[in-house]
């Protein structure tokens, strides 16, 4: 938004855990147009990360190129970010993160930098299954460079400029439950309500885990007959079971009726407490959710909400068998094997 | 007819079929003459392809310690009938032709300027050796050890080898003796007295490695403290990261054996170099390591470290290009492509190293080096110098050395700081800012990393004077930079010379024995090696102090000398290219003949 967010804070404004207020997570003022979607996924992650209570500066902003990749300059100014190059922000991030295991990885990106220019890395990064939120601000269409169709447009949605789409549209969500994606979602810029615990539970998430937010884009892909406009989704948005994040130590105090409820234990303890209703389906098994997602693409509907959780997986740390310390703080003593090692290694080659 | 005749000085080349199981006969040979103290210069000139096509080794043996290909040969093991002929043709006259005569050679092979050594290799692997299996593998075996008779050579020495190279499993062992002895039985008996060449225990080696340059490269990454490497197999580099695998396999491991180390192979060589950035932004020591095709796609990755000031090292081993080129053979031509890569104003500090020695040193220095510029640094290694062995003196590490950095800000420091923090703010005048790691300092610290232009406190900016500023700081710390990088090797003649000759990387020993050869001849040049980029003050100074400078290379269009004058300023006219561009290592008696040839048109005491 161009418009300036009032510099005045109310003295009294909730505190998380760690002392912190919600303006200890905003970053700079937005400069995309006023109505983005992309500046209420912004909100939502500013919301999420406070709510957690996540030290700012312990988290790592990586993005690529496009009106999405531009966002991490809007949240969370007290950490460290990286606008990287187009389509590379998943390798970057793999390198980041290879660098220090204890940080948290918010990776931002959007329908062209993922599905078109990036999809190599995308899915690389998804089956190597880094430790990292991978956020697609998706609204079908390249912004930056005035509208038009991305990969992820619907085939016979047509954007401001009016021509229909012929191709077919790449969903991320069940390319990323197809590539071994150990956390799946799908929200939408406009519903806060979800998408706020759906981020907190990524973030919870220990693995790579895609958020898939649908969020028009107000100038170019908002009209009538497009079908990533706010009018179009939602009228067409079909939400999963419902469900509550739960955090570590928090006591589980709603209860529900057997058969009506699935829990979801997180890597640190979290719980993800399902609610089931007629839509629902089994999110811990990849067949159903696979068949969810397409059941709800023939009817013309969206499917949100989380699509997939897998707990058991092994990160990429995991997978290497990297030590415990952060890789970027190990010491000269640590990595140098000395010169008398180095005089061992010569007798092989006498 | 004069049959060659030496002790200790020779070229040996073998025609293989590949994926015959030739290399590792062929590398006993080799080894054998360097555990004789001989100094040997082996060269692997292979097909890209796994069976099937032809393959020649080549034995360079040289008391002098001449290192470099000399050019010619003397000896040809011809057991490749696809190039029987071209390998029968190539013999220099004098020289010994040994083929399996289990075949009779045709009517075409009707030199009489040459031995011929026929022993019937496969008629003896038919009947001596049991397992068909083991045939062909064998009979490579049978002819290294009829070539220690012919040669003179002492046999308890491949022996010790093959004891050494199977001390695990000593059940190998029996079968590769039995048929080294079966070799040295049948040449004893049949060719007494057949070769004036001969190889003789000398004290020319001591405490000297056979090592290859990869091998070198990722040892240096070692013990310079890289942990992240993002990389995708490419010939001639993939053995750097398969090597520094094995090394921190060995001697990184922490005390529950989890790994102080992390390699990913990635999808192609753009994540492989995202990787590497990624880690260096983090504060990890990263490196990649590839070749041509793979510089041609880093392009991007390179730009974007360029500017936003990433310390990351990239091995570039190079290869025959242009395109997939020839992917197997040697050439030194991504000088141009890597000094300047990525679009827009781009340059990188390469380092040149020579032998496995400079690559174990240069590899480990890159880190300080990228590191205290905060920018690129490309180690400029090739196929010939990656992936043969090479005698060279073992390499030592300082223990009292340390890592340097650079200036990165810690949480202390960043704690005291009282004056205004910029990521790109160049306190010092070096054009070299201060930098922080991502989660250092809850409330001091952070910025925004960016490839967009960026004013000195890392803020997006479209202002023409702040790009500016920015652009014209990192040429003052690539001014910097030409204080850091590894200077020239010059070596004056003491007759004052007129000429003087430039070179660097794997043309350096054949051009140091060339110039010897032209000295010899009453030709006096001065020398100067290359070790990095920017070119120093000295460098200029030489190219000033001559009339006409040589400038060897292994690639055709000149590269290196196209970037002296680039940089320089030198006048066209005054830079003489000697290229050898045919995909070969380099050779002495073609950079002396081709330097002859262009002062023989040379008026008397005058330049080109």
């Amino acid at each position: 938004m161009n418009s300036r967010r009032p510099v005045f804070r109310h003295p009294d404004l909730p505190k998380n855990d760690l002392g912190y207020t919600r303006k200890d997570y905003e970053g700079l003022d937005s400069t995309l147009c006023a109505g983005c979607g992309h500046d209420s996924v912004s909100n939502s992650i500013t919301q999420a990360c406070f709510e957690l209570s996540i030290e700012p500066h312990r988290v790592v902003k990586l993005s690529g190129i496009g009106c999405s990749s531009k966002s991490p300059a809007y949240f969370i100014g007290k950490s460290h970010g990286f606008n990287s190059v187009h389509g590379r922000m998943p390798s970057v991030a793999t390198g980041a993160n290879m660098a220090n295991k204890d940080l948290l990885y918010l990776g931002i990106s959007g329908d062209g930098d993922t599905a078109s220019i990036g999809m190599g890395q995308f899915v690389h990064v998804a089956r190597r299954n880094l430790n990292m939120v991978y956020i697609v601000m998706n609204n079908g269409c390249y912004g930056l460079t005035k509208g038009q169709d991305s990969a992820t447009a619907d085939k016979g949605s047509s954007s401001r400029k009016g021509r229909p789409n012929p191709f077919e549209a790449i969903d991320l969500c069940e390319m990323a439950v197809q590539l071994g994606a150990g956390f799946v979602a799908r929200g939408f810029s406009g519903d806060k309500e979800q998408l706020v615990p759906l981020l907190k539970a990524a973030i919870r998430h220990k693995g790579f885990a895609l958020v898939d937010v649908i969020s028009p884009c107000v100038t170019f892909n908002n009209n009538e007959t497009s079908t990533k406009s706010y009018h179009w989704i939602r009228d067409h948005m079909e939400a999963t079971a419902t469900f509550d994040f739960i955090p570590l130590r928090q006591e589980i105090t709603a209860n529900y009726k057997e058969g009506a409820s699935q829990s979801i234990a997180l890597h640190d303890g979290s719980v993800i407490q399902l609610h089931k209703s007629d839509n629902s389906f089994d999110i811990t098994k990849r067949r159903s959710a696979i068949n969810a997602l397409e059941h709800h693409r023939e009817k013309g509907q969206i499917l949100t909400g989380i699509l997939y959780v897998n707990e058991t997986l092994k990160d990429t740390h995991d997978i290497l068998e990297t030590t415990d310390k952060p890789l970027n703080a190990l010491t000269q003593k640590e990595l140098c094997p000395g010169n008398q090692t180095l005089q061992q290694i010569f007798e092989n080659y006498r | 007819m004069k049959k060659l005749k030496s002790v200790n000085d020779f070229v040996i080349r073998f025609a293989n079929v590949n994926g015959s199981g030739s290399a590792s006969a062929n590398n006993l040979f080799a080894k054998a003459i360097f555990r004789l103290g001989v100094p040997v210069s082996p060269k692997n000139i292979f097909p890209s392809n796994i069976q099937g096509l032809p393959t020649w080794y080549e034995v360079r043996v040289s008391e002098q310690g001449y290192q470099g290909r000399r050019g010619g040969y003397d000896f040809i093991v011809a057991v490749n009938g696809q190039t029987l002929e071209k390998d029968y043709d190539d013999l220099l006259p004098g020289g010994y032709f040994f083929y399996d005569s289990t075949r009779a050679l045709s009517d075409h092979f009707k030199r009489k300027d040459i031995t011929l050594i026929g022993m019937p290799l496969t008629d003896i692997c038919n009947r001596e050796i049991e397992n068909p299996k083991l045939r062909p593998l064998l009979k490579n075996i049978i002819y290294v050890g009829a070539l220690a008779h012919i040669l003179d050579m002492e046999f308890s020495v491949l022996t010790d080898s093959i004891a050494k190279q199977f001390s695990k499993k000593p059940k190998l062992a029996a079968p590769n003796i039995r048929s080294l002895e079966l070799g040295f039985n049948y040449a004893s008996s049949h060719f007494p007295d057949v070769c004036k060449l001969s190889v003789k225990r000398s004290n020319k080696l001591s405490d000297h490695i056979l090592m290859d340059g990869n091998s070198a490269t990722a040892i240096g990454a070692v013990y310079g403290g890289a942990t992240i490497v993002g990389w995708y197999p490419i010939t001639p580099s993939t053995s750097v990261v398969e090597s520094f695998d094995k090394f921190t396999r060995r001697h990184r491991l922490d005390e529950s054996g989890k790994r102080r180390a992390a390699i990913i192979q990635a999808e192609d060589e753009l994540s492989a170099l995202g990787i590497a950035v990624g880690a260096a932004w983090n504060g990890a020591r990263s490196f990649t390591a590839t070749s041509g095709p793979g510089i041609s796609l880093m392009n991007e990755l390179l730009g974007l470290a360029y500017f936003s000031e990433i310390p990351v090292v990239l091995i570039n081993v190079q290869r025959a290009g242009p395109s997939t080129g020839m992917p197997t053979r040697t050439q030194q031509s991504d000088i141009l492509a890597c000094a300047y890569a990525s679009h827009g104003d781009t340059k990188h500090v390469l380092l040149f190293p020579c032998d496995p020695k400079e690559c174990f040193e240069m590899a480990a220095d890159s880190f300080d080096l990228a590191e205290t510029l905060q920018t690129p640094v490309i180690l400029m290694s090739d196929l010939d110098l990656g992936m043969n062995d090479h005698v060279c003196l073992p390499m030592e590490w300082d223990d009292n050395r340390t890592y340097r950095r650079g200036k990165v800000l810690d949480h202390d420091l960043l704690e005291s700081m009282t004056e205004d923090w910029g990521r790109y703010l160049d306190r010092d005048g070096d054009g070299i800012c201060y930098r922080t790691y991502p989660g250092t300092h809850p409330e001091k610290g952070a910025y925004f990393t960016r490839g967009s232009s960026h004013d000195e406190y890392a803020a997006y900016t479209e202002d023409t004077d702040a790009y500016k500023r920015c652009m014209e700081r990192l040429s003052k710390k690539w001014d910097t930079a030409k204080t850091l990088v590894p200077a020239p090797r010059i070596k004056r003649n003491d007759r004052a010379a007129a000429w003087g000759v430039i070179f660097f990387g794997t043309s350096t020993y054949a051009s140091y024995e060339a110039i010897e050869m032209l000295d010899k001849k009453g030709i006096a040049l001065d020398t100067m090696r290359l070790r990095g980029f920017p070119f120093q003050d000295e460098v200029r100074e030489f190219i000033d102090h001559h009339e006409t400078l040589f400038v060897i290379e292994q690639n055709r269009d000149g590269q290196m000398r196209t970037l002296l004058i680039n940089e320089l300023g030198i006048v066209l006219d005054k830079l003489v290219s000697v290229a050898h561009i045919d995909g070969t290592p380099i050779d002495a008696r073609y950079i002396s003949q081709s330097i002859e040839s262009v002062l023989a048109k040379t008026p008397k005491g005058g330049a080109a």
